[in-house]
């Protein structure tokens, strides 16, 4: 039987890929509008939009203020953003969570055999 | 597909954060059956994948684009109410930290993503589950067109609350029409994603894969079937 990797491998290899993709990758994403603002610009209701209550916060449209390079301004946005985001919904789900470990749903019965870990 | 402030009106509005509010309500407690100690960081983790591939928009055509919704994604890997959550955590810091998709307007993003996309992507993985062999093999092919499908239905629900609320008098069905068409498109990015991902925590820990849990099971008992045999020969 094939190892499994170890959970907290797997956790931060997910992490690393997350912080590539919005640090780094994401400067090159596409900037054309999405799908809703190009038909809400073709249809004819975009002037509708109103400003954006935080558009003149510190990172309003993923560029951290008096960061002169985009591509650093960016990507510092990006880093910041999955950080909060990491805290927040980690912290919701460890708060919601069952306590002491795997319970009554039978997640027990799906862990993966990992002699490794302990 | 975030809906920035004055789309829809102040009632429409309203009603939309009142959907999300119990949403969420709702979601606090179905997710308690889906967490514990082994699976509360995943639901970090997802969220925060989640963000940063929202921030990756591929081009879909004529000037336009498309990044992941991430509700079929995440309710696969995480389950679907700890999924609900976790969207509402992105469009939250998106909203008030990025000024992407409007503050008034979080109500309706969090119905559209966390209760819409969400709740369609996980029924059609659970329906085509359902249905399909018992196998680790079909979950992410399954994830992939439960993705797709989860694109256009929330882009059509959008058009709904137009209907309702919308603050431009605009042909519907040529806003139906026009919506649907380009989120087939972003649908078909939606699915590779989704695909892709899921099929990399299968291969890695397939446990941690919400929505592979029964197959894993059904694996588990054949192993244990086939040495007892074994066994007793």
């Amino acid at each position: 039987m094939k190892t499994a990797m170890k959970t907290k491998t797997f956790l931060l290899s997910g992490l690393l890929v997350a912080l590539v993709l919005g640090g780094v990758v994401s400067f090159y994403a596409s900037s054309h509008p999405d799908g809703l603002e190009y038909v809400a610009e073709e249809v004819g209701f975009i002037d509708s939009a109103g400003d954006h209550a935080a558009a003149d916060g510190p990172m309003a449209d993923y560029a951290v203020k008096g960061v002169d390079d985009q591509r650093l301004a960016g990507g510092l946005a990006g880093v910041i953003g999955i950080g909060v985001t990491l805290l927040l919904a980690g912290g919701i789900a460890f708060a919601v969570r069952r306590r002491g470990g795997s319970g009554a749903d039978g997640a027990d019965v799906d862990r993966a055999p990992v002699p490794s870990e302990r | 597909m975030h809906v920035p402030d004055g789309f829809l009106d102040a009632p429409t509005s309203i009603a939309t954060g009142a959907v999300a509010v119990a949403g969420i309500a709702v979601a606090l407690r179905g997710a308690r059956r889906e967490l514990d100690d082994r699976t509360a960081p995943m639901a970090g983790l997802v969220a925060a994948f989640v963000f940063a591939a929202q921030m990756l928009n591929f081009p879909v055509g004529a000037g336009t684009s498309g990044h992941l919704l991430g509700g079929a994604l995440a309710a696969v890997l995480v389950g679907p109410w700890t999924a609900a959550l976790c969207l509402a955590v992105v469009l939250l810091v998106q909203g008030l930290l990025f000024a992407d998709g409007g503050i008034t307007a979080l109500g309706t993003n969090i119905s559209l993503f966390s209760i819409v996309a969400v709740g369609v992507g996980w029924l059609v993985f659970a329906g085509l589950r359902a249905v399909l062999p018992t196998r680790l093999s079909i979950v992410p092919a399954a994830a992939g067109v439960a993705a797709f499908v989860s694109v256009p239905v929330t882009a059509a629900v959008f058009v709904g609350l137009f209907a309702i609320g919308g603050q431009a008098p605009v042909p519907l069905d040529t806003m139906l029409t026009a919506m649907l068409g380009w989120h087939v498109l972003i649908g078909v990015g939606e699915a590779l994603i989704t695909g892709l991902v899921v099929s990399s925590v299968v291969a890695a820990r397939p446990d941690l894969c919400f929505g592979a849990r029964p197959a894993l099971r059904a694996r588990r008992e054949a192993l244990v079937a086939s040495t007892g045999q074994q066994a007793a020969a």
